[in-house]
């Protein structure tokens, strides 16, 4: 029977020769990630209750990225309890403020094509870039999966998004997904797995790659998935993954499909969502007349190297507009250093942009720093949720890093295409 | 369990499509305990429903209830504040597990348009009957199969492996 690549991945993790949209089934884990909020301080309580331990420690990676920095006793409290929890279990893989977790985890050569791998949040969907089976559960699933190793799902259909075609300059992957929220809403995954195909997704690089599948989240997909190929080999083999085969990991010619849809990437805009959603996106040039205060690079959404780079080519020579803050927050402490060394992150900062820590920061909402009522916001992550970055009365427009560096140095929401065709 | 023994009632609180999880359960309160992130819970969209809630009340979403983050938070606000069940069209894949795994009773309605704000219910999850005191309606939801219902009841996955593990049945219990 042909098979999609995911669920030839669920069909290994439940030890059978096959599975089909709607079988349920329970599957053995590969891998479980855990972040400092959903991770220790709520699966520790529940192993007490069970009188039970993790059921492989060398299959467990926690990462802290939520509340970093601390700033009070609170927060401090909750990174002990993790920093505790880790050497109680006897977890190895604990990185402690290297970043935020999704994008840790493959930079430390933790993920390879055709793994199962649950994550405790819900932009676990990254890992799909890897050709993982990677998808976001909550901290009473997770406690399930650290006492039995194992979790059930209900296989769930493919959607295969086909782009054809090459990006223009100055448009990335971020457009794509806001592009597809605001064709397919952010049910339109309808808790299945979305593929990403075409000559446009080939020829992108890894953290591209994980733009695409990080934001299937905000389609309502479980997760999001693309079939390794030379460039992913490439990735894994300087984190020193494994790599045995990674190439037989894909969907079979013949393999069917929820739905298919088809886009041509030579012909999308910089896309624009406003608040409060990711569904309202549209082309950057829609919003010219809309004056930011703050332009925000940051998330496993929006500030990988390949996204501060994308930045800095906007910023290179430039300045942040009087009266707009620019901050950036490097999605891991080392793209932070890469970024340092190759000269981008002293273009940034030359522009005018404050740097903060490697971690979730502004994204979530979680730490000091918050958007004061009234403040206009442009931002490389993925949610724009009414309060979530601050309080309800702020707004949050979402776009690329390339759109929020121009806007930055244009004072208003602008299409970085303009910017990059003048040249520096 | 016959006719609407199994049924649980109560007022109406209605809200629209997509309900995301920073509504539910605001970032800036997730460091602290349950019982203050509750008093915020949904505050974005309705200021009066964390205060006026009551045990057994409904939450009546449209559809994608419960999108965005993992974070159980979401449920347990719902659930600390004794919400008795949320109808919605559609639901939020992680949420829609946590609620069960943590006790919370969800249900799909195709017909949430039929309810309106402060209306009065009585649900049956395991027949998928919806009564409406208020229009005199009656309206189906998809059952929920009745270990899961039974599951929810006894609080969620935590208490039923703990009954698990000392050697009862939980589905013959009830």
């Amino acid at each position: 029977m042909a098979q999609t690549l995911a669920e030839k991945i669920i069909a290994r993790a439940a030890g059978k020769p096959a599975v089909a949209p709607g079988d349920i089934v329970t599957c053995s884990v590969d891998l479980a990630l855990m972040h400092d909020s959903g991770g220790p301080r709520r699966v520790k309580p529940i192993l007490e209750r069970l009188g039970a331990r993790v059921w492989d420690p060398t299959r467990v990676i926690v990462v802290t990225d939520h509340f970093v920095p601390v700033f009070d006793s609170d927060t401090a409290a909750i990174l002990d309890l993790t920093r505790r929890w880790v050497v109680d279990q006897d977890i190895r893989g604990f990185y402690d403020k290297q970043g935020i977790c999704h994008i840790v985890l493959p930079e430390r050569g933790h993920l390879r094509p055709g793994l199962f791998v649950v994550g405790g949040d819900s932009h676990s969907p990254t890992g799909g870039a890897f050709g993982c089976f990677m998808f976001g559960i909550g901290a009473t699933d997770m406690a399930g999966v650290l006492v039995t190793g194992e979790t059930w799902l209900r296989v769930p259909s493919t959607i295969l998004i086909e782009w054809d075609g090459r990006l223009q300059n100055g448009v990335v992957a971020k457009d794509m997904m806001l592009r597809l929220c605001g064709d397919l809403g952010l049910d339109g995954g309808g808790y299945g797995v979305v593929q990403f195909a075409g000559p446009a997704i080939e020829s992108m690089p890894m953290q591209e790659r994980m733009t695409l599948c990080n934001m299937t989240a905000e389609l309502g997909a479980m997760t999001g998935l693309i079939e390794p190929d030379e460039t992913t080999g490439r990735y894994l083999a300087e984190t020193g993954a494994d790599l045995d085969d990674i190439m037989a990991w894909r969907s079979d010619p013949n393999a069917r499909y929820g739905a298919r849809h088809s886009y041509y990437a030579g012909s999308l805009a910089p896309q624009v969502a406003a608040p409060h959603s990711p569904a309202n996106a549209r082309d950057a040039g829609c919003f010219d007349k809309v004056d930011v205060d703050v332009a925000y690079i940051g998330a496993c959404t929006g500030a990988k190297l390949t996204d501060l780079r994308n930045a800095a080519r906007v910023l290179k020579g430039r300045k942040v507009a009087s009266g707009v803050r620019l901050l950036v927050a490097p999605a891991s402490l080392r793209d932070r250093q890469t970024a340092e060394e190759e000269g981008t992150l002293s273009i940034l900062i030359e522009a005018g942009a404050s740097l903060l820590a490697s971690a979730c920061g502004l994204c979530a909402g979680y730490g000091e720093h918050r958007l004061d009522a009234d403040t206009v916001c442009i931002s490389s992550t993925a949610r724009n949720f009414q309060g979530r970055m601050g309080t309800p009365e702020a707004k949050v427009y979402l776009a690329s890093p390339f759109t929020v560096a121009a806007s930055a140095v244009a004072g208003r929401i602008a299409d970085p295409r303009d910017i990059l065709q003048d040249g520096p | 369990m016959t006719g609407m023994d199994a049924a649980t009632g109560g007022r109406v609180w209605r809200f629209g499509d997509n309900v995301d999880t920073d509504a539910l359960a605001p970032g800036r309160y997730m460091k602290g305990p349950i019982e203050e992130l509750a008093r915020h819970c949904l505050e974005t969209l309705d200021s009066e429903f964390a205060e006026g809630v009551r045990p057994g009340d409904i939450v009546v979403g449209g559809r994608n209830f419960g999108m965005g983050s993992s974070r159980e938070q979401a449920v347990q606000a719902l659930r600390h504040l004794g919400v008795g069940v949320v109808l919605a069209r559609s639901f939020a894949g992680i949420f829609y597990r946590n609620a069960l795994n943590l006790g919370l009773m969800v249900l799909v309605c195709p017909e949430t348009e039929r309810i309106a704000n402060a209306d009065r219910l009585l649900v049956d999850p395991e027949r998928g009957r919806i009564e409406n005191l208020t229009s005199a309606d009656r309206i189906c939801c998809e059952p929920l199969p009745a270990h899961l219902a039974n599951m929810v009841r006894h609080g969620g996955l935590v208490p039923y492996l703990e009954r698990r593990l000392r050697g009862q049945a939980c589905g013959s219990s009830s």
